[in-house]
Parts: structure tokens; C-alpha cells; sequence
């Protein structure tokens, strides 16, 4: 003896954006605060350590933030022009920016005076930052040039002139003390090793280099320029192992998550980017108001700081976790009852009584079951059910129609639930999954309430819309009917074989639509 | 080696009569010209009874003798079984056709059977058959002597009363009872006028087994309940009413308390309560209920359903199991499909699902929902339901398409089905909503053996006068649940006609697809349209490429009655014959192509090979029936065939599915050979579970295997005949029916020690462990083997029959010596 089947409802597949894991984790961030800086924003860079707080570079200041600041917390201003890179050391105590004349500075996170001031290069320094030995910073200027200093004798050490034009981004190895690259407008990235005297390694990006990252392994690099953002293995020499091209407009900043998976690109095209490290596809995408220029996740990702060319601030926070305590109180007794005999074996002694495991229908299933279809109608027209599944409500419909009930199902009504049904069926009839079916039930509710058209005003009304939601439906398919005509034309004068049938089919995936739709 | 015989298989329609419940949990059913006979507690066919020569209408126990039963047939006989052995007893012959059997207890020598008046058509009267008393075996029964006139033909129609004492029946409106001891007719009828649609023509009756009380069924669903007729006036009757169709039969339980009725509803309906209409449901049963009958303890009743299944039901209306062989549809569209993974033959089964039915086992593996929605049982629904099966060359796909109904807009689904090997079942992968905007008319996977899944192609064909191909699509999402999914890679059409056939040439390179009276060959790679046959009377039936050597045919058969071969080389068309063939069937294995033609009133059967218009075999007058459907079914190993007029049987062998859902194959054997098939042993021997002692067993018989092979000389079966009696006993008799095992143990170790003059016991072990050390120095000896193998032909050239031991044997047998045998002791 077969059980009941239940009614199958005819699960569609979601077009357009799938919900992933990826796409939960990125949009559990509450609303951004927005906070005004007097320049274009240049640099964000995160504390290493505890209470993370964050340094952001715009004009010619250095503020630095608290995790839930919405003001500075403490103010560098000793530049006489715009400050550019203030980056952390390691341990988060130090402080290194560039600045438009030339000099770096190194500050003091408690003090408010430059410690030391590194003199050398000509022009604008844009980039600064520490080599993981902790005693040394490298730069890159405007003079073409990348030097080496020594922060305790604030001397120069080695000063490479490779690059044929700006310097302007780079970055310290993690896991080597004399590694180091750097990025710039001659359209190169070059790897320098303290300890000779010219570079090691360079990879041609093909644009002006914007922004450059070490992965923590060391293992991979990934530059950033014009559109395109592409991740260099340079264990092989400096190979190229994928090539991104996933924004509209120039890139200007790079930055990996706490965990090393996923990889974030920031764009003039106002966008932020997520890509899996694995896959290197786009998981995610962030919309901002402004073109981008700097960009710094906070670590575990608690915060996003993103910087605008419009001098605006935009930091996001994350949404604390929310704890499921109620839900695990409930869970003790269906432990006790379902989950601690589970595993149980029966002893030989032991007499087996099995219960019949009891299968919970739905309300529409169980009156379906018992050839109610008038009482299985109602139950799918409930408002819950027929806002926010229509395929149910659909499916039940689909299932009176093949068992012949349809019509006494729908027959009988008052004005209210007439009304109910003739919003559904108007609303959704054009849907093309569900056309087939609803027109049925548009025909035979037309059919069964004619004599009383023209007693209620609400009814009518009804009626009304429906006629002109099939109205307008019509005309669309006309236009599109007309669209396709012209694309046959282009199609017929493509003359590669292969080609043609690829376009055929889907041409005719788009006919089958429409006949679908064109049967009222 | 006879004639080729045309063997019928799948059992018959168990329709013939109630099914009969045997004192000792035997079920008795009328199956086709055999009788059956059950276990009810395994569910096992133990016994048929043939001997009747035409359909079996009744079946009744001997009411004197308990291991007796009567069953009376077409052709007029009546026979006198002893059930347990299945022995035929006596054999009456009444003369004219017997349509049902009655045996009252209170009839004393003689039994009631319905048989059609001498001289009038469709009237039927029913008569007491004094049943002669004498040794021989056949008697002559002529003492006839009529009861009633003008009963109805079936077996539903007529009901004995409490004791004996009055007998019923009822035909159209009216219902009669006579009463033996007064001799008293009375008549009652219904108005025959419809009154709200309801029919009230009688459909079946019943009698209390303790009261004078009538129950009968209705066309309208009604059940009535007649008492007091004794009286022509002051007969009353009361109505009970569920069922919404043709009641088609009713059962009182043995106490009389409750009654069972059934019907197109597929539902067990049983009444408690007269007054109160208090009534229990055993719903969904699977398809309408044919007979109902109760074993004569009440613990169990049984429903006969119309699609040839068998349903036992504890009295507290519980569903307890139920006996299917090979369940008939009402029409089988899927046609006759062969699963490759267990050969066994798939076709429609229940409503909407496929059965998976096993030749060699005669019972259903499994049935695969495929619909998956609730079959309501209704006239005039319109019901959706399979109509094309496919299996991809390792069956690891399974493509279905299922359609309403409805003539004009077909609800189409295509589903594609993944073989799951976790689950050992198919698990659904892909549906496709409407795949073509018409009926589907044929659908074809490429077989492929050589290339993995990934060059699987799937070919729809349709009346929308466009073939599809389809394609299996790498899923990008590594997040998502299945990796592949299948899709639409491209729609060819012709001259906008319907397409109506579709094959794929055994390489896999060419796709035919006939369009009316077209066919068009395409290039699988780049779908070119290659080339075009037409033979113009009448469209394309039916269309098959040749195999192996005969692959550059092409061959389709017309509506017009012509057979035609193309050569796809020369672009021409090679031969044509003049037959109306019905059915094409290429066997999967060889060149041989089987056609059915049907012509006037008979099918015949020709076997040909593509490359050459001289058919090998014809078989004329196969059947009566039309055939519809053929398949081929590979054989597990090559049967042995002497004649060499039917090689062609030997790899696969034909099945046959006609108009009346009979399966038939051709065979070779007698019918003795037949019935006790090898394959059936075989299969207890392999299903053996694997434990150490099997191991051991396995061992042994390979050792032997082993030896005679070594030593160039006959194997002594002495032994191993010695034990595989009492082994096969055991295992072929049914559990339930064992001793202890306790008991049997020392049967069954002492029947596999060897006898003291072969072998000491201990020397059997010996050779079992000097294998399995073999097997462990397998690699390192192999050279030394080779040199046996040396020695033995040496010494099969000098014709020695005595057994030397080779230098290597020797070795081992050192080796082993050396070994502990004390675990031998524990036997």
C-alpha cells in the first residue's frame, strides 16, 4: 500500500543573484557611518594590534580613528602639504607617512612630534612602509626612485633607481626581512632584495600600477592597474596566473581579508570587489556613492573602511552575531526523546516495538488527501502562502484542475474571496511559469461569476485589471515577437555553420516563451 | 533440440477467479490455464497446477476434504487437486463450458457450475453437477440437473446462502433466491430508471454466513442489504453508500460482523455496523480491486487487483504484503526496454511508475516512481503517465518522459535520472518542462560504450516537427548540490515534417532521424545533415542501424508494408521486401535484426541480417495476438545451441509483448527443462554471503577445479557429489520450515568431510591452506607454474593418468606440513 503522495510543487530556479555563503557573510555589515575628511582619502591602514585602530591619510593630516569613533581620536598635522601613506609598523607602535616635499616621518603613536624625518628624495613620496625586521623602511617617490632607510641612524641605505617613472605603491615581504616591491607608472613591478644592489625581479603588468599586495605566504602577488587586477606567482619567476578584469575603470586599491581567502578590490567605478583566492571568481560586490582610493578591512573583518576621492569616509561594522539561546533551550527534550535512542542497539533479550514514523503534511495536503478541494483552495489562498510561495498556491490549483475539481473548488465565493483570487490570478497570470495554469483559472472564474458582473464594484474592478494586465502582456510579446524578427535577420546573414545553431537554439528558447504566453 | 517453441512467461492474468485461502496459510489462485498456489507467509509461487486446457474459472476447497480443491475451466472439465502435492486427483468431464464453481457443504456428492444454455447466446443457467463416484481417474459427470435460469456469466453473480439452504443471484435489476428445501423462487427487481445519475444494476452479491441476509454491490456504488425475503411482499433492504463508482465485490467476515467491499477506488472499505454505518478505509491500494476473499479463520483476506496483483490484509485492516509478478497496464507505451545494469525487462508498471521486472525470478525488482503524484482512481481523469523510457549504454542514466492525456496541449515533462550507487536506485537529476511543444514521439541516448559519460547525448524526437539533442552541462557552482545537469545543444528539423523516429549507428557518429516518409542521417559532431533516403509510399515506422559487421546499414520500415535496407556508403538502397512489419528489434549483440510483420490475424517473425535480404529464420504464425512490442535480452552466458538454424538465439534472446499484455519468448528447451531453469540454482550458489566458511568452501571447490586442471586427468566428483545434496537441500528449503540449526549443524559439517577411502578431513585442510599460501606466493611464482604447466603437457603426451608431484608441489606440501591444524579440532 502506498503512502499519500504530496502535491508537487514545481520548484523554479532562481534567476539572478544566488544567495551564497559568501554573500551572507558580506552583507552581515550594518548601515555605513560616513565621516568628512578634508581631502581626497589617500591611505587606510588598520592597527596590527588591539584596540585596532586605523590611520587614515587624506590632505595633510593623518587621523587616526578608534574602532567606534566618529571622531579622531588623535590628529598628525605636521606637514606643511598633503600627507600621503601613514602606514603602522608591525607592532603597531610606529608610524610612517610620505609627504608632497619629499620627506618621510616617522611618529610615535603616543607622541605627537616626528621621531625622525628621512631626507632623500626629490619629489613627492607616496609610498611608505616597514620591511618586517621591524628597523628599516622602504619608499618609493615621485623621483622615480625606491630607497631603503634605517630607522635608527634615520640614514639612507640603498637607493634603487630602476623604475622609469612615478613610484606609487609597495609593499613588505612578511616573510622575508630584505623583500620588498614596488609598483609604478612605467607600467612595472619590481621586487627588490636588500641585500643586492639592483632588483631581482620584474613583472610587466601592461598599465600604470596602482596598487600591489603580498600575499602573507609570499608566494603570490597580485597587482593593480587600469582595469585590471592580476595575481603573479613569483615563486615561478614571476608567471602570471590570472588576470581579473571585473571592474569598468581603474583600479586603485587592493586588500585581503583576516583569513587570506578572499581577495578585495577597490575601483574609481565606485565598486568594491570580492573574490574567492581559490577560484578567482567575484563572490561579492559592494556598491559605493563615490569613486574609490583607499580601502582596509579591520582584522576578522569586524569593519570596512572605505576612502573617496570626495574626502568622505565610509566604515562599516559588522552586525554582532546573533545568539540562538531560546532555540537551544528548546533543543534538550528532542534530545532526550529523538536523539539518545538513536544509537542504541537492541540486545538479543531485547523486544523491538517500532512506531510507525509519523509524516507531517501540509494543512493543503491533508485536505487534498481527503478530497476537500474547496477547504484545500482556501487553505492556499491564505495570504502567507499566496504572497510569498504563489507556486504552492499554483501547484494546488494545477492539482483540482487534474483531478476535474477545479471548477466546484472555485465555484460558490463570496465577494471577498472572488476578490482575493482575481488579485492573485491578475498579478501572477504573467508569469510565464505560471500561465498555463492560471489561465485555466482565470477562464473558468470569468465563466462562473459572469451573471453576477456588474452587482459588486470591487469585482469589477477586478476584472478590470486583469483585462489590462493581459492587455499589456499582449502588446510585450508583440514588441518582442517584433525583436526577434530582426535578430533572425542578423542571424541569417551569419555564415559559420556552428554559429548559426548555437543561435537558433536560442531562438527557439525564446519562442517556446512566448507561445507559452500567447495562448489567451 | 525440438522446433523453437513459443513459450509464454510473466505469469497470466490472475483475473480467472476469487483467490481460495487454504486451511494452512496456502493462498490458491486461478492464474491463466494453471492454478497457483502461495505461501502467504513468504510470499513464494510454490506450486502450479496445470493440466487445464483453457482459462481457469473457479476455484473452490473440497468442503469434505481441506487438502482438496476443485477448479473448473473453459473447456469444460472439472478437476479434483491435492494442493500440497499438486497432484490432479480426478478429472470430470461436464462437456460444455464451465464459467463458475460452486461447492456448498451442505451438497453433498455434487457441485453447482454456470454454463451457458444449449441453444441461446448470452444466457447462462446454473446447474448441479452430481460428480460420479469411481476409481477411475477420468469420469464423465453428465448428470446435470438445472437450478436456476438466466444467471449472469461471472462468478460474482451467484452466492450460496447460510448452510446451503437457498442460493442467489442476481443479472441486471433483478436479484432471485431459491430456496433448495422449499423450492420456492422469489424474484425481486430494482427500477430500472436512473433516478440522480445512479445505476442500479447489480454488480456482485454476498450471504451472511449466519443470517438470512443478502448483500449486494451496485454499479452506482451503492451496497444493499436484503433481509426478510422469504416474503415476495415484506422483503426490506437497507442502503449503505461510499462508494463513488461500480462496487466490484463485497465479502462478509466469517462471523458475519463486518463486510468488506472494494471497488475502482482502490479502496478497502469495511463496514462494522449496518445501523450505525460505521466503516474503516485501507486507502490507496494501488488499482482497482477485482475480488475480495477471506481466509476461513478471519485472520487474513485478500483483494485481487485488475493489474494482476495479489494484496493480503490482516483482519485488523492492516496492510500486510502483497504477491506481484509482472503487473499489467493497460497499455504499455514505454515499449519493452532492457535495463543494462540488471537485464531485467522495463516497462509500465502501476500508474505512473516503471516496474523493473526480473525474467529469470518471474517477480518485480523494484517499481521507480516516476510521476510522483497521487493516482486518483476516477473515470475520465486525465491521468499523466510514462510513455518513453531510455537507458544509456551503462544504465547509469535513465531518461523518462511522462505526458498527460490530453490531446490537444500535452503537459510534457522530460526527467533524466542518475544512478545512484549509495542509494542503489535512480535519483532524479534533470526535468525538463515541456522539452517539445507536441508529443513526443521517440527518444534515444547515444550508446557509447568506449567514451565515459561525458559524450552522453540524449536525442528527443517530437510532433512539433523538430528532433532535440541534449546535453549533459558541467554545473559551474562548486556550491552547488549536483555537478551536472542536462540542456538543450541543439533542434534540427526538416521541411517542417513530424518527426517520428530517431537511432544512433553503433559508433555513435551518425543520427537518423526519420521525418514521415523521410529519413535524414546527421553528422553527431557538428549536426550536419548528411544525407537522405526516402522509399516513398508511406511514412517511416520504424528505423535501425545495423551492427558490427552490418554497420553501413541502414534499415526502415514503411507503413506501407516494405522493408527497406540503405547502404550509407554507396548512398543507395541495397534490398527492400514486401512485409507489413510491425515491430523492429535489433539485437544488441550480433548482426541479427528480428521483425514482427502482422498479417491477417497472425504475427510472424522473421530474423534477418542486414547484408543480406535472405531472412536466417521465420517463425509464421508466431501468435494470434498483434504483437506491439519485441526486445532482446542478453543473455548471462551463451546458451548452448546444437541447430544451427537458431545461432541466433544464442547470445540474447527474444521477448514478445502483445496486444493482450502477454509476454512471450522463444525458447529451445522443452517444457521440463524450462520449468526447472539452472539459473535459478545458480543464483542461490552466488548469492551465498561471504563469511569464512563460504571462503573455505569456495576454496575447496576451486582447489579441486585447480587439481584437475594440474594433474591432466578427470575430476573425481565423487565427493563433491556427496555433499552438494544435503548442501542444496538446505539451502534451497525454506527457512521457516527448517529444523534448528543446532540440528542441522552436524549434518552439514559431516556432509562436507570427505570420506576416509578419498581424502582424510585433515588432508582437505591441507590443500585448502596450501591455495591460499599459493595465492600469497602467486607473484614470485609465477615462472614455476609456467614449468608445471610444462610437465602436465609432457605428461599428457606421454598419457600418464598417475599423479606426480612436481618439484613445486612438493615444496609446498613441506611447507604446509610445517603448519598448526588445531583449529581443525573445533569441528
Amino acid at each position: 500500500m502506498a503512502a499519500y503522495k504530496p502535491v508537487v510543487v514545481q520548484a523554479c530556479p532562481k534567476l539572478g543573484e544566488r544567495i551564497t555563503q559568501d554573500t551572507l557573510y558580506w552583507r552581515g555589515y550594518k548601515t555605513p557611518v560616513q565621516i568628512k575628511e578634508f581631502g581626497a582619502v589617500n591611505k587606510i591602514d588598520f592597527s596590527p594590534v588591539p584596540p585596532y585602530n586605523y590611520a587614515v591619510t587624506a590632505s595633510s593630516r593623518i587621523h587616526i580613528y578608534g574602532r567606534y569613533s566618529q571622531e579622531p581620536i588623535k590628529t598628525f598635522s605636521r606637514f606643511r602639504d598633503a600627507a600621503y601613506c601613514a602606514t603602522y609598523r608591525d607592532d603597531g607602535r610606529l608610524l610612517a607617512a610620505g609627504s608632497e616635499d619629499g620627506g618621510i616621518r616617522l611618529f610615535d603613536i603616543g607622541g605627537k612630534a616626528p621621531l625622525r624625518q628621512f631626507e632623500g628624495h626629490t619629489k613627492p613620496v607616496h609610498v611608505v612602509g616597514f620591511l618586517s625586521d621591524k628597523y628599516r623602511i622602504f619608499s618609493g617617490g615621485d623621483d622615480y626612485s625606491s630607497n631603503l632607510w634605517d630607522i635608527p641612524s634615520a640614514t639612507e641605505i640603498i637607493s634603487y633607481s630602476e623604475h622609469t617613472d612615478y613610484v606609487r605603491c609597495g609593499c613588505a615581504s612578511k616573510v622575508n626581512a630584505d623583500v620588498f616591491i614596488t609598483g609604478s607608472y612605467d607600467h612595472t613591478v619590481k621586487l627588490f632584495d636588500a641585500r643586492t644592489k639592483s632588483s631581482v625581479m620584474t613583472i610587466e603588468h601592461g598599465h600604470p600600477v596602482e596598487s600591489v599586495l603580498l600575499f602573507p605566504s609570499g608566494g603570490l602577488l597580485v597587482s593593480a592597474g587600469g582595469r585590471y587586477v592580476k595575481v603573479w606567482d613569483v615563486l615561478k619567476g614571476g608567471q602570471l596566473l590570472v588576470s581579473l578584469k571585473n571592474h569598468h575603470k581603474t583600479v586603485t586599491c587592493l586588500c585581503l581579508n583576516s583569513s587570506g581567502q578572499r581577495l578585495l578590490s577597490g575601483s574609481l567605478d565606485r565598486h568594491v570587489k570580492i573574490y574567492s583566492t581559490t577560484s578567482y571568481k567575484v563572490v561579492h560586490s559592494f556598491n559605493y556613492a563615490t569613486s574609490i582610493l583607499s580601502l582596509a578591512l579591520s582584522p576578522e573583518d569586524e569593519t570596512i573602511v572605505v576612502g573617496m576621492t570626495n574626502g568622505v569616509l565610509n566604515v562599516k561594522h559588522r552586525k554582532p552575531e546573533e545568539k540562538n539561546d531560546k532555540s537551544q533551550k528548546k533543543r534538550q527534550p528532542a534530545y532526550r526523546t529523538y536523539v539518545k535512542g538513536r544509537t542504541y542497539m537492541p540486545k538479543q533479550e531485547d523486544f523491538c516495538v517500532s512506531k510507525p514514523v509519523k509524516r507531517v503534511l501540509r494543512k493543503y495536503d491533508k485536505l487534498l488527501r481527503s478530497f476537500q478541494s474547496s477547504k484545500a483552495l482556501d487553505a492556499v489562498l491564505e495570504p502567507p502562502i499566496m504572497l510569498h510561495t504563489p507556486e504552492v498556491t499554483v501547484a494546488v490549483m494545477q492539482e483540482l484542475h487534474r483531478r476535474g475539481t477545479l471548477r466546484s473548488a472555485l465555484a460558490g465565493r463570496d465577494e471577498k474571496q472572488v476578490n482575493l483570487l482575481l488579485t492573485f490570478v491578475a498579478r501572477r497570470v504573467i508569469e510565464p511559469r505560471f500561465t498555463s495554469v492560471l489561465v485555466t483559472v482565470a477562464d473558468i472564474i470569468t465563466d462562473i461569476y459572469q451573471p453576477v458582473v456588474g452587482q459588486s464594484a470591487i469585482v469589477d474592478k477586478q476584472f478590470l485589471k486583469l483585462q489590462e494586465a493581459i492587455g499589456k502582456e499582449i502588446d510585450y510579446q508583440e514588441e518582442l515577437l517584433e525583436v526577434l524578427g530582426m535578430m533572425d535577420t542578423l542571424f541569417a546573414t551569419f555564415t559559420k555553420k556552428r554559429d548559426t545553431c548555437l543561435e537558433e537554439n536560442k531562438s527557439n528558447g525564446l519562442t517556446e516563451i512566448i507561445e507559452t504566453n500567447r495562448n489567451y | 533440440p525440438g522446433a523453437l517453441r513459443v513459450v509464454r512467461c510473466g505469469g497470466s492474468a490472475l483475473r480467472g477467479a476469487r483467490a481460495v485461502f487454504s486451511a494452512d496459510s496456502y493462498l490458491l489462485c486461478a492464474s491463466g490455464d494453471f492454478v497457483k498456489v502461495y505461501s502467504v507467509s513468504t510470499e513464494e509461487t510454490l506450486r502450479l497446477m496445470g493440466g487445464h486446457a483453457d482459462l481457469v474459472t473457479g476455484i473452490q476447497l473440497n468442503p469434505h476434504n481441506h487438502m482438496q480443491l476443485y477448479s473448473a475451466s473453459l473447456d469444460g472439465t472439472i478437476k479434483l487437486w491435492d494442493f500440497m502435492d499438486g497432484i490432479p486427483i480426478k478429472t470430470f468431464t461436464v462437456g460444455s463450458k464451465l464459467l463458475a464453481l460452486y461447492t456448498p457443504a451442505s451438497a453433498e456428492d455434487s457441485v453447482f457450475v454456470v454454463i451457458p444454455k444449449k441453444g441461446e447466446r448470452d444466457t447462462f443457467q446454473l446447474v448441479s453437477v452430481k460428480l460420479a463416484k469411481g476409481a477411475r481417474q477420468d469420469l464423465e459427470a453428465k448428470e446435470l440437473s438445472v437450478v436456476l435460469d438466466g444467471v449472469g456469466a461471472s462468478m460474482k453473480h451467484i452466492a450460496f446462502g447460510r448452510e446451503g439452504a437457498y442460493v442467489v443471484s442476481v443479472k441486471d435489476v433483478h436479484l432471485q433466491v431459491y430456496f433448495f428445501k422449499r423450492k420456492l423462487l422469489n424474484r425481486f427487481s430494482l427500477s430500472t430508471v436512473k433516478t440522480k445519475g445512479g445505476d442500479n444494476h447489480f454488480s456482485c452479491v454476498v450471504c451472511h454466513p449466519t443470517e438470512d441476509c443478502i448483500a449486494t454491490g451496485h454499479a452506482d456504488g451503492k451496497i444493499r442489504l436484503w433481509r426478510n425475503f422469504h416474503h415476495r411482499k415484506e422483503y426490506t433492504y437497507s442502503t449503505l453508500h461510499w462508494h463513488h463508482d461500480i462496487v466490484m465485490d463485497l465479502a462478509f467476515s466469517v462471523e458475519g460482523t463486518r463486510l468488506l467491499s472494494g471497488g475502482v477506488e482502490s479502496v478497502l472499505v469495511q463496514w462494522h455496523n449496518e445501523s450505525s454505518c460505521q466503516k474503516d478505509f485501507l486507502p490507496r491500494l494501488g488499482s482497482p480491486i477485482e475480488y475480495i476473499s477471506m481466509s476461513s479463520d478471519g485472520a487474513l483476506c485478500c483483494t485481487l487487483h485488475t493489474d494482476n496483483r495479489i494484496t493480503i490484509i490482516n483482519s485488523n485492516l492492516r496492510f500486510s504484503r502483497s504477491i506481484q509478478g509482472l503487473i499489467k497496464s493497460r497499455d504499455v507505451k514505454t515499449g519493452l526496454v532492457v535495463d543494462p545494469r540488471t537485464k531485467a525487462l522495463v516497462l509500465n508498471g502501476e500508474p505512473g511508475h516503471l516496474q523493473f521486472y526480473s525474467l529469470q525470478s518471474d517477480q518485480q525488482l523494484f517499481s521507480l516512481d516516476i510521476v510522483q503524484r497521487q493516482y486518483i482512481h476516477q473515470a475520465g481523469l486525465k491521468q499523466s503517465d510514462l510513455v518513453k523510457v531510455a537507458f544509456s549504454a551503462q544504465g547509469t542514466w535513465l531518461a523518462t518522459v511522462e505526458e498527460s492525456e490530453e490531446v490537444t496541449d500535452p503537459e510534457l515533462q522530460l526527467k533524466l535520472w542518475f544512478y545512484s550507487e549509495e542509494t542503489q536506485s535512480f535519483q532524479l537529476n534533470t526535468r525538463i518542462n515541456t522539452p517539445h511543444d507536441n508529443h513526443i514521439t521517440d527518444m534515444c541516448f547515444r550508446d557509447m560504450d568506449e567514451l565515459g559519460d561525458d559524450s552522453l547525448i540524449l536525442v528527443t524526437t517530437g510532433r512539433d516537427c523538430v528532433f532535440k539533442v541534449w546535453v549533459m552541462v558541467e554545473d559551474t557552482d562548486p556550491e552547488a548540490q549536483q555537478s551536472v545537469s542536462w540542456s538543450c545543444d541543439f533542434v534540427g528539423s526538416y521541411h517542417n515534417y513530424q518527426a517520428t523516429n530517431c537511432c544512433f549507428s553503433e559508433d555513435g557518429s551518425l543520427l537518423a532521424v526519420s521525418f514521415e516518409e523521410t529519413v535524414t542521417v546527421w553528422d553527431s559532431l557538428t549536426w550536419d545533415l548528411k544525407c537522405t533516403f526516402c522509399h516513398p509510399p508511406g511514412n517511416i515506422r520504424n528505423i535501425c542501424f545495423g551492427r558490427l559487421t552490418c554497420s553501413k546499414y541502414l534499415i526502415g520500415a514503411t507503413d506501407y508494408g516494405f522493408l527497406c535496407c540503405w547502404n550509407l556508403l554507396t548512398c543507395a538502397l541495397e534490398w527492400s521486401a514486401h512485409l507489413n512489419i510491425v515491430v523492429l528489434q535489433p539485437d544488441p549483440l550480433s548482426e541479427h535484426i528480428a521483425a514482427v510483420s502482422w498479417l491477417s490475424k497472425e504475427s510472424s517473425l522473421f530474423v534477418f541480417k542486414p547484408n543480406e535480404p535472405r531472412p536466417i529464420y521465420i517463425q509464421r504464425n508466431l501468435c494470434k495476438e498483434k504483437i506491439l512490442l519485441a526486445a532482446f535480452v542478453p543473455r548471462d552466458e551463451p546458451e548452448v545451441i546444437s541447430s544451427e538454424k537458431y545461432l541466433w538465439l544464442r547470445k540474447s534472446q527474444p521477448f514478445f509483448l502483445t496486444d493482450t499484455q502477454e509476454l512471450m519468448t522463444l525458447s529451445t528447451k522443452s517444457l521440463e527443462e524450462r520449468l526447472t531453469p539452472s539459473s535459478k540454482q545458480l543464483a542461490v550458489e552466488e548469492s551465498l554471503p561471504v563469511t569464512p566458511f563460504s571462503l573455505l568452501l569456495g576454496k575447496h571447490r576451486h582447489q579441486q577445479a585447480q587439481e584437475a586442471i594440474d594433474l591432466g586427468k578427470p575430476v573425481v566428483h565423487n565427493k563433491q557429489e556427496q555433499a552438494s545434496p544435503a548442501v542444496k537441500e538446505l539451502l534451497h528449503t525454506p527457512a521457516h520450515v527448517l529444523p534448528s540449526a543446532s540440528f542441522l549443524c552436524t549434518i552439514f559439517i559431516n556432509s562436507l568431510l570427505i570420506s576416509k577411502e578419498n581424502k582424510s578431513a585433515e588432508e582437505v585442510a591441507d590443500e585448502v591452506e596450501m591455495e591460499s599460501e599459493k595465492a600469497e606466493d602467486d607473484s614470485d611464482e609465477e615462472d614455476v607454474t609456467e614449468m608445471e604447466q610444462e610437465d602436465t603437457s609432457h605428461m599428457e603426451l606421454l598419457g600418464e593418468t598417475t599423479c606426480k608431484l612436481s618439484k613445486s608441489q612438493e615444496k609446498e606440501l613441506r611447507k604446509i606440513r610445517k603448519t598448526d591444524y588445531s583449529w581443525i579440532s573445533a569441528f
